[in-house]
C-alpha cells in the first residue's frame, strides 16, 4: 500500500527535528504505529489512551446531535411558543432546527477543537514531547458545556487559557490537578459573568431581543432560583427538551453515555453511582429542612429547596458532570476507596452549591473543580490507611 | 498441612502455540554460553580464562561482591570466548562443549545427615547457590542471611509457559532430596504451591508446607503466594526457587554432579509443532527453534522465557540461567490502518472498548509484540488493581518508583513485589509504560540505599 510506505518515509525523514510530534501525531492517527515492545513484557494489551479517548467521544456524540436539534428547537419554540402536541419527529428532529442548531453548535465546535488542538502542537513540537490524547475529549466537551450563543472569540480565549494554565504548565495530560474542560468553563463564567449567567443566554439570540418581544431564556434552574413558575413536565426535562447548555440537557441521553462508558469499562461506576447518591442525600437533606418548617415560603432558597430530591439530577448540568467530567480519571481519586468519597462530594456539593448560591444557580462545575483540588487529599488519606496496615503487620510480627 | 490459597484478581492471557506434552532430546549445542546479565546485580570476576578446559560443575567466574558466590559451567568443554562489551563488561562466557561430558565430583551426600552450614557450604562450592533468590529485590540470595521463609511454585499460570507437573513428573526423589536441603536453611517453613486440579509430583513431599493454589495469573508467582500466606515485612528476608532448579539440586546431592539439564516448553504462535525439549542451561535456542519448523522466519522474536517476563534473545541466542521455557512470536513491526479506533477481534483487551475479546474467554490468541498504542503519561486509573492480586496501590508504587521516593517505596510495599508482579500491570497499561523496568530500577535503587 502506497499511502503506508510514504509515511513511513516521512516518519524517518522528520525522525529527531522539531517537527516530529506533529507529525506523528498525524500520522498516528492514521495508523497504529509499528512500534514493538522492547522492555518487560514482550505483549500488550489491545488498549492505547486514543481507543480510551474515542470511547468516551463515542458516548458524546448522542449529547451533541441532540444539542444541535434543542438548541433549534428552543430558539423557534420562543418565538412561536411551545407547541401544544408536542411530537418528537414533528417539532425536534427537523430540519429547520438542524439547520439553526448546527450552524450554532458546530463553530463551537471547531473553535475548541481547532484553538486546542493548535495549543498541544505548539506545546508538543516546543518541549519535544508527543501529542497527547487528552484534549480529544476535553475539545469535544467544551462546546457541550458552554452556552449556545457564546461569542467564539471568548471561546478562543478561554480554550487558550484553559489548556496552558489549566493542563500544560503542570507538564501535559496526565499531570494536570483541575479538569482542562471545567477550568475552561470557569474561566468563561469568571471572565464574563454577564454573558455566562443570568436568564438570557441559554436560547439562540435571547440576549439581543430582550425587551423587544421579551424572549425567555431561562434554564429550569433559573426558575426555581427566582422562584418563577414555568411549565416543562419532568418527562421534558429527563428527555431535555429544556433551554441550557447545549450538550447537559438530556439526562436520557447522559444516562445512555454513562452506561456505556460503565459496560465498555472505561468510566469509573465507582465515580458515576457514589456522585448519585451524593446529590441524591444532598437533596434529601433540603427536602427535610423544608419539610420541618425550618424554612419558609418566603425564603429565596425556598424553591430550590423545595425540589424533589431526585430532580436534582435530571435538571441542570449535574447528570453530564458525573458522568463525563467528574469521571476524569487525571484529575478525580485515583483509588478505588477515594472514589467513592470523590464522587459522593461532587454530588452533596453540587447540590449545596445549587441552592445556596445567589449568582448563579447551577454548582456541578464548581463542585467538580473543588473536589479536584480535593482529591489528591483523599488518595494521600486511602493510602495512608494501606501503609498504616502494612506497619501494623511489623508491629505485630516484631512484638 | 495444606492450605489453599485462591486468588481471584488477575487475568489469563490464552495464547496460541501451547507446547504438545511429548518431549525430545534436543541437538546437542556446540557452544554454551552463560550471560551474567542473568545475575541480576552481580558483578563477574573471571575464574576460567579464556582457553581454559573446564568440567562441568566447574566454576566460570565469582561475583565482586561475595567470592564464595560462584557461578558454574553447565557443560565441559574449552571456554572458547569471554565476549566483552562496553567499558569491558562482560556479556558472555562461551563454552565449546566436548563430545564426552565429563562432570566434577562434588560428592553425593545424605542430606537429612547434614546440618545447615554444611548445606550451605556445598550448595556453594558447588554453585548452585545461584538458583536460589530472595525478596525483597529479586536478586540472588545472600548467603549470610537466615530466611524467615522458603517457597516455591509449582503451579503455572504464566502464557505457554512450561507446565511444572508435566516437566517434574518422575523427579520426586531429586525434589524430596532438595527439598529437605532446603528447609535446613531456613528457620521457618518451605512453602510448595501446586495447582489445584493438577497431579504435582510436589504435592506429597516431606519437610514442606503444601498450598493448593488457584485462580488466574499472576497466582503462579512466587510473590503473590508470599503475599497470601506470609508477606514480607521491612528487614525479612524469603528465599524462592524454582522448581526445576530443585531437581538440579537434588540430583547434585544425590550423586554429587552437577547436572545442568532441563526439560523446557518450546512453544508460541509462530512454531508449527511447539513440544518439549531436554536440553542445558545456555543451550543454542536454534537447536530446538528450526527443529519444530518456524512460520514467516524473517518475522519471529525469540524469548527466553515466557512472554511476560522473558528476554528477547534472537534466533542465535540461549536458554537463559533461569528460564525453562522459549516462546518464539511474530514480530509486530507493521503499521495498522486505524488501528486505534476500529472494532478489534484478534487482540486481548481487558476494557471493551469495541474490543471484543470479552465475548470470547476462552479463545487463544496469536499476540505479536506491537505495543498497539504509544507511550503515555500515566492517565487511566484502576484499571491495574483488577489485575494485580496484592494489598498495593499499584500506580502509586510505580510513581514513587519513578520518582526515586525512597520512603513512599517502602511503605507502599516495595519489599513484597518483584518485577514479574507488574507484568500483567505492563500487559494492560493503556500508556504503555515500561512497569517491570520501574519497578525494577526501584528495587536497584533500594538495594543500594538501604541494602
Amino acid at each position: 500500500m502506497g499511502l503506508k510506505e510514504n509515511l513511513h518515509k516521512l516518519k524517518l525523514k522528520y525522525k529527531d527535528k522539531k517537527m516530529a510530534p506533529a507529525f506523528n501525531a498525524i500520522h498516528t492517527f492514521l495508523y497504529l504505529p509499528n512500534e514493538t515492545t522492547h522492555s518487560g513484557s514482550h505483549v500488550r494489551a489491545a488498549d492505547d489512551l486514543k481507543r480510551t479517548m474515542n470511547t468516551v467521544i463515542m458516548a458524546l456524540v448522542p449529547c451533541l446531535i441532540f444539542g444541535i436539534f434543542n438548541a433549534g428547537y428552543q430558539y423557534y419554540s420562543a418565538i412561536n411558543g411551545f407547541p401544544e402536541q408536542f411530537s418528537l419527529f414533528e417539532h425536534f428532529i427537523n430540519w429547520e432546527n438542524f439547520v439553526l442548531g448546527a450552524s450554532k453548535v458546530l463553530p463551537l465546535v471547531v473553535v475548541s477543537y481547532g484553538v486546542g488542538l493548535a495549543v498541544e502542537f505548539l506545546f508538543a513540537v516546543r518541549k519535544g514531547h508527543e501529542v497527547e490524547e487528552g484534549y480529544l475529549v476535553t475539545g469535544m466537551l467544551v462546546p457541550l458545556i458552554v452556552p449556545v450563543d457564546t461569542p467564539l472569540w471568548m471561546l478562543a480565549i478561554a480554550v487558550v487559557f484553559g489548556v496552558v494554565i489549566g493542563k500544560e504548565v503542570f507538564g501535559g495530560t496526565g499531570m494536570n490537578v483541575l479538569n482542562p474542560a471545567l477550568t475552561i468553563r470557569a474561566f468563561l463564567f469568571f471572565s464574563y459573568p454577564g454573558w455566562m449567567s443570568g436568564d438570557k443566554v441559554w436560547v439562540h439570540s435571547a440576549v439581543e431581543k430582550s425587551g423587544v418581544d421579551a424572549l425567555s431564556g431561562e434554564t429550569v434552574l433559573g426558575y426555581l432560583a427566582n422562584a418563577k413558575s414555568f411549565d416543562y413536565s419532568v418527562a421534558d426535562m429527563f428527555y431535555g427538551f429544556i433551554p441550557g447548555s447545549i450538550g447537559e440537557t438530556s439526562a436520557f441521553l447522559i444516562l445512555l453515555g454513562g452506561l456505556f462508558l460503565i459496560f465498555t469499562k472505561i468510566g469509573s461506576w465507582r465515580i458515576m453511582l457514589s456522585a448519585v447518591l451524593g446529590t441524591l442525600a444532598m437533596g434529601l437533606i433540603f427536602n427535610g429542612v423544608v419539610n420541618a418548617g425550618w424554612i419558609t415560603e418566603s425564603s429565596k432558597f425556598y424553591a430550590l429547596m423545595n425540589l424533589e430530591f431526585w430532580k436534582h439530577l435530571i435538571v441542570g448540568g449535574i447528570a453530564f458532570g458525573i458522568v463525563f467530567m467528574a469521571t476524569d480519571p487525571v484529575t478525580a481519586s485515583q483509588t478505588n476507596k477515594g472514589k467513592w468519597i470523590y464522587g459522593f462530594l461532587i454530588g452533596f456539593i453540587s447540590i449545596l452549591i445549587r441552592v445556596f448560591n445567589p449568582a448563579y444557580p447551577e454548582g456541578v462545575f464548581l463542585a467538580i473543580l473543588l473536589m479536584n483540588v480535593f482529591a489528591p487529599t483523599i488518595d494521600h488519606y486511602v493510602v495512608q490507611g494501606n501503609i498504616k496496615k502494612r506497619m501494623k503487620r511489623l508491629k505485630l510480627k516484631t512484638a | 498441612m495444606s492450605k489453599d490459597i485462591r486468588i481471584r484478581k488477575g487475568l489469563d492471557i490464552k495464547l496460541i502455540g501451547e507446547a504438545e506434552k511429548v518431549t525430545v532430546d534436543a541437538t546437542r549445542s556446540n557452544v554454551y554460553v552463560i550471560r551474567p546479565d542473568d545475575f541480576h546485580s552481580i558483578i563477574p570476576k573471571v575464574i576460567a580464562k579464556q582457553g581454559t578446559e573446564v568440567k562441568a560443575g566447574a566454576p566460570l567466574f565469582y561475583s565482586k561482591a561475595n567470592e564464595k558466590l560462584i557461578f558454574p559451567s553447565p557443560v565441559s568443554g574449552e571456554v572458547v570466548e569471554i565476549v566483552r562489551g562496553a567499558k569491558r563488561k562482560i556479556l558472555s562466557f562461551k563454552i565449546l562443549a566436548d563430545k564426552e561430558q565429563q562432570y566434577v565430583d562434588h560428592g553425593a551426600k545424605d542430606v537429612n545427615a547434614m546440618n545447615r552450614e554444611e548445606i550451605k557450604e556445598y550448595l556453594l562450592s558447588s554453585g548452585s547457590w545461584a538458583f536460589i533468590k530472595q525478596r525483597p529485590y529479586d536478586v540472588i540470595a545472600d548467603p549470610e542471611t537466615t530466611p524467615k521463609a522458603i517457597f516455591i511454585s509449582g503451579y503455572t499460570t504464566a502464557p505457554l509457559e512450561a507446565d511444572c507437573d508435566y516437566v517434574l513428573a518422575g523427579k520426586e526423589k531429586e525434589l524430596q532430596a532438595a527439598i529437605t536441603a532446603l528447609s535446613k536453611l531456613t528457620e521457618g517453613d518451605v512453602h510448595v504451591s501446586v495447582g489445584k486440579k493438577g497431579d504435582s509430583p510436589l504435592a506429597n513431599l516431606n519437610n514442606a508446607t503444601i498450598h493448593k493454589v488457584s485462580g488466574p495469573h499472576p497466582a503462579g508467582n512466587v510473590g503473590v503466594q508470599i503475599a497470601k500466606v506470609d508477606p514480607i515485612n521491612k528487614g525479612e528476608v524469603v528465599w524462592v526457587i524454582n522448581p526445576q532448579d530443585l531437581v538440579i539440586i537434588g540430583e547434585l546431592l544425590l550423586t554429587g554432579k552437577f547436572n545442568a539439564e532441563r526439560t523446557i516448553a518450546l512453544a508460541g504462535s509462530s512454531l508449527k509443532k511447539p513440544k518439549y525439549f531436554k536440553t542445558k542451561i545456555g543451550a543454542e535456542v536454534s537447536t530446538m527453534v528450526y527443529d519444530s519448523g518456524v512460520n514467516d522466519e524473517a518475522n519471529i522474536r525469540v524469548i527466553s522465557g515466557n512472554v511476560l517476563t522473558g528476554d528477547n534473545v534472537k534466533p542465535d541466542g540461549h536458554l537463559g540461567y533461569y528460564h525453562n521455557t522459549i516462546t518464539v512470536i511474530p514480530e509486530g513491526d507493521d503499521y495498522e490502518f486505524f488501528g486505534w479506533n476500529k472494532p478489534i477481534f484478534n487482540k486481548i483487551s481487558p476494557s471493551r472498548a469495541l474490543t471484543f475479546s470479552w465475548l470470547f474467554p476462552n479463545k487463544k490468541y496469536a499476540l505479536d509484540t506491537n505495543t498497539n498504542g504509544e507511550h503515555r503519561a500515566f492517565v487511566v486509573t484502576g484499571s491495574y488493581e483488577n489485575v494485580f492480586p496484592f494489598d498495593i496501590y499499584p500506580l502509586q508504587l510505580l510513581k514513587a518508583c519513578a520518582v526515586n521516593d525512597l520512603d513512599a517505596m517502602e511503605q507502599l510495599g516495595m519489599y513484597e513485589v518483584a518485577p514479574e508482579d507488574f507484568a500483567l500491570t505492563e500487559f494492560i497499561c493503556v500508556s504503555k509504560q515500561p512497569h517491570q523496568q520501574i519497578i525494577r530500577e526501584g528495587l536497584d535503587l533500594m538495594l543500594k540505599e538501604i541494602g
